[in-house]
């Protein structure tokens, strides 16, 4: 009798929900993996020893005093709009628009900057700028959203077509305001007057963009694990049929919870611009509205762990980077190292939630 | 179907962001150590510090695939090895504070003199230089420097506009060459730029070359486009190609990528380049290049420090130091064309010859007997100064700044386009 089923060699199952040591233990092994890879890939391309190539990788986030903390800067602000995004996406709301709330926020605050800056006391033009941008971003926000809720508009084509709006408004902008004239840049808006500057918390320039993304972190967290309305989101993103059934108004959740989400991305433009770069620019975002969206999906949308996949995106981008050009090497071998390590990360997602079962020579016997 | 649609939705967005992640710039370190010492040991016993004991930093906008930036970093390279001084660079830092921390960095590694190429770095070289006041910092084509009332930031250019015009006398000649051959009339002779903004740096740039031009072909026009960026190779492709079709027969750019001179290689149009040669990509149509040298303007800052003199707040380079100079002529030129540049440079270097001679042009049909520039920057662009004196434009003049002011719009050039 040959009426054996046929077992293939391996099969994919998935786990239950497995203990978070695990998980962390299947992540370190993965970023462990990802940097012997790159040592091998740079020790066989470029020849150089990987021990050193790890050591200006730390030398460039971590060097000196100033470096840490501009580190800790730029995590801030990856983090802020992370967390931004995250109760969008939590609602299963495809808000890929940061760029554009950042960008709309940034170019309010910096519109105050400019046409208030020699009319209104300090205080006043960065009590504008916070207003301003906070209700810039969410309507950059309110707008998709909106279309959504009533007539079931795509959110991802909205928020992303939104971008495009708002970079060439900045770009308009660049041009009414450029100084010198023709030149097609804004330059430090009130460098001699320092109006509209953000103020800097105990003689530190770093600080604030820090202080404020912890703040937030903590509040998103409680937000959505604490609140009704984080509960909303949640269901939303669920079954928005459930959600109807036990009378959640889902319209009124999108409309509310994309308002919050792009003032949130209207905060970071405020702090890029009012209190960074003190200028405003069409790549002020730097692209980081997309990798807000990474950062928030490798967290799985909790706001807490977030602080440590900015990190270390940040840690690589910054370390990366070093490691490129100590050694005479192109940006693109940075892009090259950083592309490695997303992918590991990415990747051991997979073996935290399925696990693969190769056949087992014992069914065979039985049989 | 709706679960595919989710999985497609998280790999665009993690594509997204995985690609956003890595476009992004970072900065970057890299150090140099010049083993030559001779040049140092000259130094030794002046006042100061010894040349082999200064520290010279350098931020670039872009890395070395960038011609603009190449052209310094080679200068840079050229100028610390000669004398003796260590050398470190940052490449990739973008117009932000992203400038202002690379310049404090580089201040914090111990630099006495720190340099940075691109025009959008100024206000932040300027915000650097207020915090570490004992370090030189040095921004080429910036305009604030004579009006910020700091010691340590300078400001530096060259009197490109020279180096242009002599490349303008390339031009016409080969007009003139045309127009003999019986290939296109009197009136056909047409040349095309492709500038990046309305700037005054783009519009003294291309006014010069025009002029060289005519000087010798009286019956040329041109047109000019703008592209609203330094870099963009496809936006400059586009307008040197509208150039052609409108009947351009010659093309010349100020911007900073390739797309110009391939289009012009493309279409066989002989074209006149910036920044460096491009004869190994456009064998058959390249003419000639000007170019800014700064070597002799890193070594005037770093032979400054060294025997403890003030750099000036201005310094603008000129056919005279070696800071402007033209590339070697390519295969296409017209006979003759040596010749007439070097009659012409001797006039320019001996005061004879003054570029913006107000009787080689007019304004509106008109001569151009006062015109006052907007020399100290402004957000209302109040013109500030006159420019005219003993008969000619005086442009980056002593006593203004290095930085080009002329903007007049000149008969005989028909902008395109001048949104940006």
């Amino acid at each position: 009798m040959n009426d054996k089923i046929k077992e293939p060699l391996f099969h994919i199952v998935k786990r239950d929900a497995p203990p978070i040591s695990r998980a962390l233990a299947v992540r370190a092994v993965a970023i462990i993996l990802a940097m012997i890879l790159c040592g091998i890939v740079t020790t066989v391309t470029t020849g150089l020893d990987p021990i050193q190539v790890y050591e200006s990788l730390f030398v460039g986030a971590f060097g000196s005093r100033r470096k840490i903390w501009i580190t800790m800067q730029n995590v801030s602000i990856l983090l802020l709009i992370a967390v931004a995004l995250t109760p969008a996406f939590r609602m299963r709301f495809w808000n890929v628009g940061g760029e554009g709330q950042i960008l709309a926020g940034g170019l309010a605050a910096a519109a105050c900057m400019i046409c208030l800056g020699d009319k209104l006391p300090n205080a006043l033009v960065i009590l504008c700028m916070v207003v301003g941008s906070l209700a810039a971003g969410a309507l950059w926000g309110f707008i998709p959203a909106f279309f959504k809720s009533r007539w079931n508009t795509n959110e991802t084509l909205s928020t992303l077509m939104m971008n495009y709006i708002a970079t060439q408004l900045v770009a308009f902008f660049t041009i009414v305001w450029e100084v010198p004239k023709g030149s097609g840049k804004i330059g430090i808006i009130n460098q001699d007057s320092n109006v509209g500057w953000l103020p800097q918390l105990f003689g530190s320039r770093y600080i604030l963009p820090i202080l404020v993304a912890v703040v937030i972190t903590i509040l998103m967290y409680v937000y959505l694990n604490y609140f009704k309305h984080g509960y909303e989101i949640s269901v939303v993103g669920e079954s928005e049929k459930t959600a109807r059934y036990v009378g959640i108004k889902v319209g009124k959740v999108i409309v509310r919870t994309m308002l919050l989400s792009g003032a949130l991305c209207g905060l970071v433009g405020l702090l890029l611009v009012g209190g960074i770069n003190h200028t405003v620019t069409t790549t002020i975002a730097d692209g980081q509205g997309f990798t807000g969206v990474l950062v928030a999906w490798m967290c799985k949308f909790n706001p807490l762990t977030m602080v440590f996949s900015s990190l270390l995106i940040i840690f690589m981008n910054r370390g990366a980077s070093e490691i490129s050009t100590s050694f005479g090497l192109n940006q693109s071998y940075a892009d090259i190292l950083t592309g490695i390590i997303l992918f590991f990360i990415i990747g051991c997602e997979f073996f935290i939630n399925y696990k693969v079962q190769f056949r087992k020579k014992s069914a065979k016997e039985v049989q | 179907m709706k679960k595919k649609l989710l999985g497609l939705l998280v790999g665009v967005a993690i594509m997204g962001g995985i690609l956003a992640g890595c476009g992004s710039s970072g900065s970057s370190t890299e150090a140099e150590t010049s083993a030559e010492t001779e040049a140092a040991a000259e130094a030794e016993g002046t006042e100061g510090t010894a040349l082999s004991e200064l520290k010279a930093g350098f931020i670039f906008l872009h890395d070395e695939n960038s011609t603009y930036d190449l052209n310094f970093m080679n200068a840079a390279k050229a100028a610390c090895e000669k004398l003796g001084v260590e050398m470190v660079s940052k490449t990739n830092i973008p117009e932000g504070q992203e400038c202002y921390e690379a310049a404090c960095e580089l201040a914090d590694a111990g630099c006495d003199f720190v340099f940075a190429d691109s025009f959008g770095h100024e206000d932040y070289m300027i915000e650097a230089a207020k915090e570490y006041p004992e370090v030189q910092f040095c921004h080429a084509t910036g305009t604030k420097a004579h009006t910020e009332g700091l010691d340590n930031f300078h400001n530096a250019f060259a009197s490109i506009y020279d180096g242009r015009y002599l490349a303008g006398i390339v031009a016409g000649l080969k007009l003139n060459e045309m127009i003999e051959n019986g290939d296109i009339t009197e009136d056909q002779a047409k040349m095309g730029y492709v500038g990046a903004y309305t700037y005054a740096e783009v519009i003294s740039g291309y006014t010069s070359f025009f002029l060289g031009a005519r000087s010798v072909c009286p019956s040329v026009t041109m047109e000019v486009t703008f592209t609203g960026s330094w870099y963009d190779e496809t936006a400059e492709k586009e307008g040197a190609n509208k150039l052609i079709e409108n009947g351009c027969v010659i093309i010349s750019q100020h911007a900073d990528s390739m797309g110009a001179p391939t289009a012009c290689e493309t279409a066989g149009v002989p074209n006149v380049s910036y920044n460096g040669s491009t004869i190994d990509a456009c064998p058959n149509t390249f003419l000639v290049s000007s170019r800014v040298n700064w070597e002799p303007y890193f070594e005037y800052c770093l032979n400054s420090i060294a025997e403890g003199t003030p750099i000036a707040a201005d310094w603008c380079g000129s056919l005279e130091t070696g800071s402007v100079e033209l590339s070697e002529f390519g295969t296409a030129v017209a006979e003759g064309t040596e010749e007439a540049v070097n009659v012409a440079k001797e006039a320019i270097i001996a005061g004879e010859l003054h570029v913006f001679d107000i009787s080689t042009f007019t304004v509106d049909g008109a001569e151009l007997t006062s015109y006052m520039a907007d020399v100290d920057t402004d957000a209302d662009y109040t013109p500030d100064h006159e420019a005219v004196v003993d008969g000619y434009f005086n442009e980056s003049g002593d006593g203004l700044r290095s930085a080009p002011y002329f903007d007049v719009q000149i008969d005989g050039i028909d902008l395109l386009d001048t949104a940006f």
